[in-house]
């Protein structure tokens, strides 16, 4: 496998797969937000199962932190390269005429994305993991939406929070559609599937910036 | 017609290069290009000074020769062409031009506006090309039927004429493009399929040796490319690469 990783297609390849995992976490993430606007109880208990089932949290979770790592840290490998790929740069560059800014640019808006799963983690994995494994305290399924709600009352906060999104659809918007292109899948359902790619991008980040606003209004 | 042009000069390969003003006067819209800096250089002869030196030979179009980042872009402003291609109407009076190499680690510039692209050479060598055993048995490729979109397809990935202007439009200077114009014009065909898990293995192989960025699929190449060759064949090589690993 480190042999295959050697190449510039594999190295793509799997930064491509990485990538399409992490576009349905997303999914699956943003579908359970959602419920916590529609309904208190039936996000705690959604919360609760994610919470507490063996499969989801010894199993799916250490993979979610794998593909998130591995990612990030293929992303760097693969900019390093290409940084030293052109040793002395054009004076002038015209690469507005020929690609856009995002296409050009996915190392910044992932940077922004790495720093916000920052204060992420910081606002609610670091807590729940502590809250469960290190002070073990008694399961109460009635508090996770409790804990979401918190959050959002800190405009600042839910400032961050929708700035970053915007970050994250810029950074789905070139990088869904690329990875099918990394993988090889190119046929007479690739404009279609782009169009999907595109919508995908900017509603699900959407739904995520409406659902932070939505509970910062709530509250104020 | 009157310009500034801007152009890098580089005495070698180790020295360092800068960018050096040239005014340049009675330029007509339907000079060339490469016609507008044979001015510039007569001129500069005639004041015994040292002249531009930039790679050309046919001048219409087919030996991907003439390779010049020119404002930004290879070949120019204008798509679907070479820089000998390029005509100063595509300019107005007064404008400024920069005129730069092509800018690579793989293509390191030897004086002026000409780099070295034997790095494109290497990678032809790797495996593009068919083995053919030329005893007096090799069968007339005419005989073997091919479908006419394929073959169309192939003839279309066959037309690169391996300028460079790919690696120098992609931000990380990626020559995936060449590479897999150059795989997929084999790879399309029945004669090309018997080494094509090997070629591409080989290929991509030189590509990474050579230095070359990613591909991050911008784009750029294709919209750049003097011959229109299309970001499908990209999407084609990585198949045939990941299904090469997988037989091993």
């Amino acid at each position: 496998m480190g042999g295959f990783l050697n190449s510039t297609i594999a190295r793509k390849f799997a930064m491509a797969l990485s990538g399409l995992f992490l576009v349905l976490f997303l999914a699956q993430h943003f579908s359970i937000n959602f419920i916590s606007v529609l309904s208190k109880d039936v996000f705690n208990e959604v919360s609760h199962f994610m919470g507490t089932n063996f499969f989801v949290q010894a199993l799916l979770q250490p993979i979610l932190i794998f593909g998130v790592i591995f990612h990030f840290v293929m992303g760097f490998i693969l900019e390093a390269k290409n940084r030293g790929a052109r040793d002395i740069k054009y004076v002038k560059f015209a690469g507005n005429e020929n690609s856009s800014w995002v296409s050009r640019n996915m190392i910044y808006s992932g940077l922004v994305v790495l720093a916000f799963l920052g204060l992420h983690f910081y606002d609610f994995w670091f807590p729940e993991m502590i809250h469960k494994y290190i002070e073990s305290h008694p399961e109460d399924a009635a508090r996770y939406y409790d804990e979401l709600v918190a959050k959002f009352q800190s405009p600042v906060r839910t400032i961050l929070y929708v700035v970053s999104f915007v970050f994250l659809a810029l950074h789905l918007y070139h990088g869904f559609s690329s990875s099918f292109q990394s993988v090889g899948w190119r046929n007479k359902y690739a404009k279609g599937l782009r169009g999907f790619t595109k919508a995908y991008a900017i509603i699900i980040p959407l739904g995520f910036i409406f659902i932070a606003l939505f509970h910062y209004i709530n509250n104020l | 017609m009157k310009l500034n042009l801007k152009i890098w000069r580089q005495e070698n390969a180790t020295a360092k290069g800068k960018m050096v003003d040239y005014p340049v006067d009675g330029i007509d819209g339907d000079m060339s290009f490469l016609e507008m800096l044979d001015i510039l250089n007569e001129q500069l002869v005639e004041k015994g000074e040292d002249t531009i030196q930039f790679d050309h030979d046919c001048r219409e179009g087919i030996c991907g020769s003439c390779s010049l980042q020119i404002n930004g872009e290879p070949h120019g402003p204008d798509k679907l062409i070479a820089t000998c291609q390029l005509h100063m109407r595509s300019f107005k009076d007064g404008d400024t031009i920069y005129i730069e190499p092509f800018r690579a680690k793989a293509f390191p510039v030897i004086k002026d506006l000409i780099v070295d692209r034997t790095a494109f050479d290497r990678i032809q060598q790797a495996w593009g090309y068919v083995s053919v055993n030329t005893s007096g048995n090799t069968v007339d490729a005419n005989t073997i039927p091919i479908e006419k979109e394929k073959a169309d397809e192939s003839f279309n990935a066959a037309t690169c004429i391996g300028c460079g202007a790919c690696v120098a439009a992609c931000k990380n200077a990626s020559a995936m493009l060449f590479t897999s114009a150059k795989v997929s014009q084999y790879a399309l065909l029945p004669q090309g399929r018997v080494e094509a898990t090997e070629r591409v293995q080989a290929m991509v192989r030189q590509m990474d040796e050579e230095g070359f960025g990613n591909c991050s699929n911008t784009g750029a190449c294709e919209i750049e490319c003097p011959k229109g060759i299309s970001l499908e064949n990209i999407a084609r090589m990585n198949r045939e690469y990941l299904a090469a690993s997988v037989k091993g």
